[in-house]
């Protein structure tokens, strides 16, 4: 019987000849992950008992959730992670200068196909983009890998999404992923692994990669992926990691399910609040929907691709007075490129302000909370009560294109109406 | 033997609802994380809950974030377990790694209702609720053996001196 892409690896990472889906198993993970939460891990590992970590080449750290810090108290927990990485001799620390984790690990080469990545972040999901097995941990789960090099998993069953089509701007990889969650719920890939194939995949971008993995932690996945290929190996190539082994699943291999969409029948959709799965078609939005603030970033759509997207879109025009902008490219590398292009020039032109890369507001942090009332209009991946720092205000979660529409207009816009009108470039 | 009364809620109850995100990185005494618990939810359960006192809710308890404040926080307030039709896996993970018992049982979760007292015999992995008994599945043995420890922290010492 074949074996799918996540039974292959885990056999692997385990040291087992195969195993199937349902069997619990001990995994040796190739890179554990986690950011700001890492001086918590590092109390947790102390409680352990535990004096040196077990592996220090496999542990990255990225410092992203509120940086620069946003208090003293903040300041003191990054203080902590410094002294302990330094302590540890743990190389893979990335400072406030680098970016989101889930755009930095694969940016610095720590992404390889075939290999098992686990994170203490839900959206260690995004890393599948790569072919690589990713999954989130909790705290302490870290710190037990930190300790022992070790932890149990269960092997998941797979759903296979098959795409025909074509991403583009006004049907992108963040509708996609919305349209999916929307249609088989926040639960529809619990504890499962969801495979993308098809024709729209194998002429996809890495960066709509990302946001397909990224997002279907909010369908409650344990991972997602896209095998590794052409496309794969030359992004990969261009940060000089050529060493890895490809894995892909066996054409006979055993499906929980499969679904199929065509992108080119597909239209703009939101997230209404509170719930990711809450999706609905713009066109079918029932109300004019205001928007007091829209933002453009975090692991889901911070890439140079969606930055330009927005820019493209918002050229020579101003943002509409009765709403603001706010955008965080996803890492410092993307800061530098979106400079470079002049997109983050055109974006400031508009009237966006521009923020340093990390996690910003969208986990209610800092760097833009909302007010009790309000609404925003995201390109993250949650949209849940409270989720920006107030529990009387909505998030609606969209792509780069409707966010970009929706800032001309001040309310939530079909970015085929604009373009429509001829405001795209 | 487990006895308490039912704090029932809904589905997809998500960690932003269980400990905002807006804590995370400035309350790390496990005790006020207690007084955060469910806040966007039931602003009345920190305060009320009483020890022993079990959580109940439907499908996909604990989704979103990875943060492990969730569970710590409901086991904090004094809640015993929780009962749901489904787990968030995280979620799930992080209960068992913060020793807090989680039962999956849908015909457990319909039959009562707030306030209800009801027991649970771990043993035997029987809910005693509303006049019937539900039985609900085992935990496996390699996740069974981290909640006996008394959490993930106790599991790694263990395996650190074998």
């Amino acid at each position: 019987m074949g074996q799918t892409f996540s039974e292959k690896i885990l056999a692997k990472k385990c040291g087992k000849p195969s195993v199937q889906a349902g069997e619990i198993i001990v995994v040796e993970p190739d890179m554990v992950l986690s950011h700001d939460n890492s001086a918590a891990i590092s109390k947790t590992f102390a409680s352990m008992g535990a004096k040196k970590v077990r592996f220090p080449d496999r542990i990255a750290i990225i410092l992203d959730h509120c940086i620069p810090a946003a208090s003293d108290k903040h300041a003191i927990n990054h203080k902590t992670i410094r002294a302990f990485t330094e302590a540890q001799g743990i190389e893979h620390f990335y400072d406030i200068n680098t970016g989101i984790c889930h755009q930095v690990l694969p940016e610095k080469g720590l992404v390889k196909p075939g290999s098992l990545i686990l994170g203490s972040d839900s959206h260690t999901t995004s890393h599948g983009s790569l072919g690589a097995f990713a999954a989130g941990i909790g705290r302490t789960e870290a710190a037990s890998i930190w300790a022992t090099g070790s932890l149990w998993l269960r092997v998941p069953e797979t759903i296979q999404v098959h795409l025909t089509g074509s991403f583009s701007p006004v049907c992108s990889a963040k509708d996609l992923a919305l349209k999916l969650i929307g249609d088989i719920g926040s639960d529809g890939a619990l504890y499962k692994a969801v495979e993308f194939v098809g024709p729209a995949i194998e002429s996809s971008a890495i960066a709509d990669r990302m946001t397909l993995c990224n997002l279907m932690a909010e369908a409650g996945a344990k991972n997602g992926y896209v095998m590794a290929d052409a496309t794969t190996r030359e992004w990969l190539a261009k940060r000089g990691v050529t060493d890895y082994e490809t894995v892909v699943s066996d054409p006979d291999a055993t499906y929980d399910r499969k679904l199929s969409y065509n992108l080119d029948e597909l239209e703009p959709v939101v997230a209404c609040p509170h719930n990711v799965d809450n999706v609905r078609p713009i066109s079918e939005l029932e109300e004019t929907v205001h928007v007091d603030q829209i933002l453009l970033g975090t692991c889901t759509n911070g890439r140079l691709e969606d930055i330009q997207i927005a820019a493209n879109i918002l050229k020579g025009k101003k943002i509409n007075r009765t709403t603001r902008m706010i955008v965080f490219p996803a890492s410092h590398e993307v800061y530098r490129a979106a400079m470079a292009s002049g997109d983050l020039m055109t974006l400031s032109e508009a009237g966006a302000v521009i923020l340093n890369p990390g996690c910003g507001p969208c986990l209610g942090a800092h760097q833009g909370c909302l007010a009790p009332g309000e609404v925003c209009l995201s390109t993250a991946n949650r949209n849940f009560k409270g989720r920006m720092g107030n529990k009387d205000a909505a998030v609606y979660l969209g792509s780069p294109a409707t966010i970009a529409a929706s800032a001309l207009t001040g309310r939530i816009t079909d970015p085929r109406d604009v373009v429509a009108q001829g405001v795209s470039s | 033997m487990i006895k308490g009364n039912v704090w029932k809620y809904g589905d997809d109850v998500n960690t932003d609802v269980i400990f905002p995100g807006k804590y995370t990185y400035t309350i790390s005494d496990p005790k006020e994380m207690a007084q955060h618990a469910l806040e966007d939810l039931d602003p009345t359960f920190a305060s009320e809950c009483q020890k022993g006192d079990i959580v109940v809710g439907g499908e996909n308890f604990g989704c979103g974030s990875s943060r492990e404040q969730a569970p710590i926080s409901i086991r904090e307030a004094g809640a015993s377990c929780i009962i749901a039709k489904s787990f968030a896996r995280i979620f799930f993970r992080n209960a068992i790694n913060a020793g807090l018992l989680v039962i999956t049982s849908a015909d457990a979760v319909d039959a009562v209702e707030k306030g209800d007292t009801i027991e649970i015999d771990t043993d035997k992995g029987l809910i005693l609720a509303s006049g019937q008994t539900f039985n609900y599945p085992p935990l496996a043995p390699e996740v069974a053996e981290i909640l006996e420890c008394g959490g993930l922290i106790e599991y790694t010492k263990m395996k650190m001196n074998a």
